[in-house]
């Protein structure tokens, strides 16, 4: 699959169509998902709080599979030197900054009535940030750099250094003592959450699942659209 | 049916879907508008922006 999404007018060819699709999936899925959450009972312990847990975790999990995406294309870009994949880490950077800030803002929100604090500096929740972080240091560093190739070989590196951080906050919640709860969908003995809770939760987050892969195709074209854009105007240049 | 009375809690839940609201806004926005906008710079260079 991705070796034939490799060549950039085949990826045109197959994004031109996918990402709409991504697009529609993506708002049928969580149109459906925030009925069923909001139909959903109050938590005995969390009352109508709980509803955050819909737009929170979702944008949690994205947050992590869009650094995953960011560091497998920063891979392949610096190790077969594909301008494709290039483009990929780049268009996914702000996406994935984007969903870590929702992630930290909705916890915030969702913290002060159940926690009693907007912030602690708890391993979650600071591994969290400095995942945040990190995607910043990312467009940072690609913007700072006259050269784009050397701009987005720097980049690159820096995004795989930073894949270490992703199971410090996997399992941050299990190696030292946390405020936040640990996981409760993915886990060995299974969900800790019945299906009123965990159907519409597992829906928004296919939902943002296909949100992101519809913004992502659409990013990338644009991207490769910049570069052609950049070659034809060098062209025009020198004639 | 959906319940949308949150109580004493609506403080906290409306801005927190408020902000994903605006979140999805401006990712879909500036997706947008960057795609349009590089496709008509190779279209008005000359070039084909293909499919």
């Amino acid at each position: 699959m991705l070796s034939f999404l490799a060549n950039p007018d085949r990826f045109m060819a197959f994004s031109r169509w996918a990402a709409p699709m991504f697009g529609v999936l993506a708002g049928l899925l969580i149109a459906v998902g925030l009925w069923l959450g909001f139909a959903a009972p109050e938590d005995y312990q969390q009352g109508d709080t709980v509803r955050m847990m819909f737009i929170h975790v979702p944008a949690s999990w994205l947050a992590l599979f869009v650094y995953l995406c960011l560091g497998v294309a920063s891979f392949l870009s610096l190790v077969f030197r594909h301008a494709l994949a290039d483009a990929a880490a780049k268009a996914a950077a702000p996406l994935g900054a984007v969903f870590t800030a929702l992630a930290l803002i909705t916890g915030s929100l969702w913290g002060k009535p159940m926690w009693g604090t907007w912030w602690v500096w708890d391993a979650r929740l600071t591994s969290v940030l400095v995942l945040f972080l990190f995607y910043l240091g990312y467009i940072a560093l690609r913007a700072a750099m006259d050269d784009e190739t050397r701009g987005g070989r720097a980049a690159a590196i820096l995004a795989l250094v930073g894949l270490v951080n992703l199971p410090i906050v996997k399992f941050s919640v299990d190696w030292w003592n946390s405020l936040h709860q640990g996981a409760s969908v993915f886990r060995a003995d299974g969900p800790a959450m019945t299906n009123d809770y965990l159907i519409p939760l597992l829906l928004m987050g296919l939902g943002y699942m296909a949100a992101f892969g519809s913004l992502w195709l659409v990013r990338i074209r644009a991207e490769v659209w910049r570069r052609r854009a950049m070659v034809l105007a060098l062209k025009a240049a020198e004639a | 049916m959906p319940d949308l009375d949150t109580g004493k809690y609506a403080l906290f839940v409306w801005p927190a879907f408020a902000v994903s609201a605006i979140g999805f806004a401006w990712m879909i926005a500036d997706s947008l508008a960057r795609a349009r906008r590089w496709k008509a710079e190779v279209e008005r260079l000359g070039g084909k922006a293909g499919r």
